[in-house]
């Protein structure tokens, strides 16, 4: 009885010192992300609009998509790669999945099925690629941006593939309760991406392939298994994300996703993870997946020209990443 | 030979937030000697090298030069002043010639184009004025580091510098090469130009040093003539203490053969090997620089995936294709270069040393972290690391802790055979001293310990017996009541 409530009470600390930890780590981005939440509540234009419950499961519902690319990106580059197929994995694998069921009339969750199948096999041959020669993973992804991206033309013909049946848009568009589907999954997508990457041996080998490959060689790590693995989980979450926004618009499109990598790029980036491989943490991506999607929906609610929206895009990664370059100068 | 001083450093402060890096140091620097700077790591010896170089400036203190006094504000000023650092890691564009890199930033022109013919000319005459056997049209990147080296030392003198401050120049080249720099700046200093030299190895002081200062926690402890002072005495002054038992080793009888190879060939730098080991055994392996020792070991430890031979564990014949068999089969290697092969210098203390074992302590996706931090507590003590918590980053201690550490990570896996690759490179004194006492006690514990090294004093006082290669074979055993210093060169160069 009282080791129990010892260990009941260590785990709440470890909770607790984690949860600091990821507060102290990431406090200039998540005073960026208040900030910018806090503008918007008392804005005169937005304070009635924004801080709605149908508007937060709306921006919740607008970066899941995004967030599930940056789960398996964040993991790609702190391996030390970068994954550019994604985006094109997400028409793919939509119109596949959308095809399934509108055009072969299989029964939904097969049709489900299928699609995130397509993205993990695409994540599956990168990893293969990648993890057999020395080929970078740019290239090698961006050749399966290229292909996935043609092979969903082919398959479509250029026009989007609609479904009319109702329970398709479950995944996307439909509610568990009063919460939007796609937010439940992205809960459960980042619950498990946390614990692969903070407590099962395979995420502290992705720090290990990343920071020094060649001592992860030395180290007994098989590195080719920790490539492959990190590339079809990337996959993986694509080709989920394809089906989950194939279900929203109703359709699969062969030119959805378009510059989807880039946002899961910007997202992991703002989020403080490095670029050059071996460091960063999925609770940064978290936050910076969070302050893109609050910027969309802002400068929307604002009435925001959507050509000016990509300026401001663009100036705010910049001034995320310019203030975590200062924070660890000054650490130094 | 005029006792001219070149250098006058006195009564030089530096302090960074929290550290006082250089306390009243004073070093002194005559025209036409090497005068070497010793000390542990952290004692200060490239803090001062740095406020010379112009790379930090000094927070007190003054800086003569020929008897002017100057100040030193940055890297420009330094080489005006005639100061030239050729640092540990060499800083040379590997894709330019050897010419293109002595002249970098200082081209000759013929209008406003770069006069490369007459550019590789110069460059040529003052390779061939130091008897540099390197054609000034070679791509840097295609010479061996020791000749890297060379162009270094040449682009320094081509700057006019009186002053050449050398930092561990000998860590990474064979023993002819050294001989071969020791020619160069015998040349040098017949020219009056002044060398400070740094570096671990004892030997070297005695071969090429005039006078010696010893540096300890930032600050100035003496300057001796090398000729009149002794290695105990420098050792004791370093350290800060007498150094009773600098090697420690126990002479025991072993038990049964633990580990037979033969004829190991990996189709390259090992052409077949044969050698056996006994539990509780200390053998070395001595050898020159490319005669196959790390080579060898690489093979054993399956990070070489075709090589031809046997070896037998304990008796039974095995085929070892990668390190995580080699680890089932309880062997350890803690490579030589800790930097490149080792270390994830952006983790903490903590992850480096339990990355071996993380099955201890990770079920599936629960960790117990009290056992993590157990482990890593356990290997921090028995190595008697210095580390502020098991939180600090590996890539902020100085190379002795980081070899104490890795050392440590393999000890975790409790070896029976633990390969160590040249464990006290770049490792200061006492901390080398320490190493030397763990092995003693972990073979007495049973461990087999296979020691690779180059520093001849070392492999003698540490090993039971000692293989010597050349050439990828092994030319000889030579047991510890027997093994001298001559007897492992002539077997080396065989």
């Amino acid at each position: 009885m009282n080791q129990v409530s010892k260990s009941k009470r260590s785990h709440m600390a470890s909770f607790k010192d984690s949860l600091l930890l990821w507060l102290k780590e990431n406090i200039g981005i998540i005073i960026a992300l208040l900030v910018l939440c806090l503008f918007l509540s008392l804005n005169p234009v937005t304070k009635n609009s924004f801080l709605t419950l149908k508007n937060v499961f709306n921006v919740l519902r607008q970066i899941s998509s995004n967030l599930f690319l940056a789960c398996g990106m964040t993991m790609v580059i702190i391996l030390g790669g970068i994954d550019l197929s994604v985006g094109s994995v997400i028409a793919l694998s939509g119109c596949i999945a959308a095809g399934a069921v509108s055009r072969y009339q299989l029964p939904l969750p097969v049709a489900i099925i299928i699609g995130i199948l397509v993205g993990l096999l695409i994540g599956m041959f990168n990893g293969l690629v990648i993890s057999k020669t020395t080929i970078p993973a740019f290239i090698v992804t961006l050749a399966t941006m290229n292909i996935a991206k043609g092979l969903a033309y082919v398959y479509t013909g250029g026009s989007p593939v609609r479904v009319v049946t109702k329970e398709w848009q479950f995944l996307g568009a439909g509610y568990i309760g009063i919460v939007p589907t796609p937010v439940i999954i992205l809960i459960v997508v980042l619950i498990v991406t946390g614990l692969i990457m903070n407590r099962a041996k395979i995420g502290r080998y992705i720090y290990a392939v990343g920071g020094n490959a060649q001592a992860a060689r030395f180290s007994g790590i098989n590195v080719a298994k920790v490539k492959f693995f990190v590339h079809a989980y990337s996959g993986l979450m694509a080709g989920l994300a394809g089906v989950v926004l194939a279900s929203r618009m109703y359709s699969g499109q062969p030119t959805a996703g378009e510059g989807a990598e880039m946002d899961a790029i910007a997202a992991v980036v703002v989020g403080g993870t490095s670029m050059s491989g071996g460091f960063g943490k999925i609770g940064g991506t978290i936050i910076g997946g969070l302050i893109i999607g609050v910027l969309n929906n802002g400068l929307n609610l604002l009435n925001v020209n959507s050509f000016w929206q990509y300026v401001v895009k663009g100036i705010v990664i910049l001034l995320a990443v310019f203030i975590d370059y200062m924070k660890n100068r000054k650490g130094r | 030979m005029e006792d001219k001083v070149l250098l006058k450093m006195k009564n030089i402060h530096k302090s960074f937030p929290g550290v006082y890096a250089l306390n009243s140091v004073d070093f002194e620097l005559r025209a036409g000697e090497v005068h070497a700077l010793l000390g542990e790591n952290g004692a200060g010896k490239s803090t001062l090298i740095k406020v010379l170089g112009g790379i930090y400036t000094a927070d007190q203190g003054e800086i003569f030069i020929e008897g002017k006094r100057v100040e030193i504000k940055d890297v420009v000023t330094a080489q005006k002043c005639g100061i030239s650092i050729i640092h540990q890691e060499l800083v040379l564009v590997p894709y330019m010639t050897v010419g293109e890199n002595i002249f970098l930033g200082r081209e000759p022109m013929k209008g406003k184009l770069v006069d490369r013919a007459r550019l590789h000319e110069e460059a040529q005459k003052l390779l061939d004025a130091y008897d540099m056997d390197i054609d000034a049209r070679t791509m840097v990147g295609k010479l061996p580091i020791a000749k890297q080296q060379m162009v270094e030392i040449v682009k320094a003198i081509s700057y006019q510098s009186k002053i050449l401050v050398m930092d561990e120049p000998t860590s990474s080249i064979s023993d002819k090469e050294v001989s071969f720099l020791f020619n160069t700046m015998r040349t040098l200093t017949a020219k009056g130009v002044g060398i400070i030299y740094i570096s671990h190895k004892m030997s070297e002081l005695e071969e090429i040093c005039d006078r010696v200062t010893v540096m300890r926690d930032g600050k100035y402890i003496a300057t001796e003539v090398v000729k009149e002072t002794s290695k105990d005495r420098l050792i004791s002054m370093m350290v800060g203490r007498d150094l009773k038992n600098y090697y420690t080793r126990d002479y025991a009888e072993h038990g049964e053969l633990v580990l037979r190879c033969e004829n190991i060939a990996d189709g390259q730098l090992v052409k077949g090997a044969s050698f056996e080991m006994r539990r509780g055994e200390i053998i070395g392996f001595s050898g020159l620089v490319g005669a196959g020792r790390s080579e060898l070991m690489k093979c054993i430890f399956g990070l070489t995936g075709h090589y031809t031979g046997d070896i037998y564990l304990e008796g039974k014949k095995v085929h070892i294709k990668s390190p995580a068999e080699a680890i089932k089969y309880g062997i350890a290697l803690v490579p030589e270069d800790r930097k490149v092969e080792g270390l994830y210098h952006i983790q903490s203390v903590k992850y480096n040393t339990t990355i071996e074992v993380l099955k201890d302590f990770i079920k599936f996706i629960h960790v117990d972290k009290g056992k993590e931090e157990e482990i890593t507590q356990k290997y921090i003590d028995l190595m008697a690391t210095k580390t502020p918590s098991s939180r600090q980053l590996v890539g902020k201690l100085s190379g002795g802790n980081q070899q104490k550490i890795m050392i440590g990570r393999w000890l975790a896996t409790a070896p029976k055979i633990l390969i160590l690759d040249e464990p006290t490179r770049g490792v200061d004194v006492g901390a080398k001293s320490e190493i030397y006492a763990i092995m003693n006690s972990l073979a007495k514990a049973g461990m087999s310990i296979i020691m690779i090294s180059s520093e001849l004093p070392e492999i003698i006082n540490m090993s039971d017996r000692v293989y010597v290669m050349c050439d990828g074979r092994i030319t000889g055993c030579l047991n510890h009541d027997e093994v001298t210093q001559e007897k492992i060169m002539r077997l080396a160069t065989k």
